[in-house]
């Protein structure tokens, strides 16, 4: 660069409190936010992930204890506030794994990396990871 | 032309970012793999599913082994994602680096706890 070179705006950092509410997301970029949120969701809730392998594996006593968690609580958490944490985990597993497969579809697929295709395949890991949500989450639920 | 070498040099921990690249597709296909073996057990399983099916399913060495790939696999995969998050979103190299270094112990701590577990039963 010459030093008669105008300096010329820079974007650098990422602002999302004060840029994001003016954009316009396509279905793609709500997929691609949707996997970075739901991957997070999962990294805090990692712990509780591995509680729940601790307490259903150590001992039939310990299993026992784990599955009344859902229905009693514990302490002053109640039972419904466990399951809903496994609701969150459940579609945050749901989303990450599909919007992944997407991600390597589109990678191993030249012909895939078009807009429509961006688009339709949004849309559908979108719709996959609520429909099953909501048919997991209805029997974790005991809807059924 | 941004100054993003010397001492304003930005440190992510991202480099040349093929490497992480490919691990996240790697530790995605072998946890995909695991889960795969998981549902298989529990789905095609006889009878209740109760303590004796599912810690009869970690029994197994291959599945003990399976596992201990994917929790090993998963904390590669989950560093990658949460570099990548603390990168675009912390600014402050003091800020990102502390996040950096708690999302470290996080996952050392997490993945430790996962190989207890397995191999206490």
């Amino acid at each position: 660069m010459t030093e008669l070179a105008k300096k010329r705006q820079q974007y650098r950092n990422i602002h999302p409190i004060a840029d994001l509410p003016s954009y316009r997301m396509p279905a793609a970029a709500w997929t691609s936010i949707l996997h970075r949120i739901s991957g997070v969701i999962m990294f805090v809730l990692l712990p509780f992930i591995v509680w729940m392998l601790d307490r259903s594996l150590s001992s039939e006593i310990s299993y026992d204890a784990f599955t009344a968690v859902f229905r009693a609580g514990i302490g002053f958490v109640p039972g419904w506030f466990f399951k809903l944490m496994v609701l969150a985990l459940i579609w945050s597993y749901l989303h990450h794994f599909v919007a992944g497969l997407r991600h390597l579809w589109m990678d191993l697929s030249h012909s895939a990396v078009n807009k429509k295709f961006g688009r339709n395949s949004a849309l559908t890991t979108i719709v996959i990871a609520v429909v099953l949500t909501v048919v997991l989450g209805a029997k974790l639920f005991g809807l059924y | 032309m941004s100054v993003n070498y010397g001492s304003k040099r930005t440190v992510v921990g991202a480099h040349y970012g093929l490497r992480d690249w490919l691990a996240q597709r790697g530790t995605a296909v072998i946890m995909t793999i695991f889960t795969i073996a998981l549902l298989a057990q529990v789905i095609f399983s006889r009878g209740e599913i109760g303590y004796d099916l599912w810690a009869g399913i970690f029994a197994s060495q291959w599945m003990k082994g399976l596992t201990f790939a994917t929790l090993i696999s998963l904390a590669w995969h989950v560093w990658v994602g949460m570099r990548n998050v603390w990168m675009d979103y912390a600014q402050p190299i003091v800020l990102r680096l502390t996040l950096q270094v708690l999302t470290l112990a996080w996952l050392a701590a997490c993945t430790a706890w996962g190989f207890q577990v397995l191999w206490r039963m």
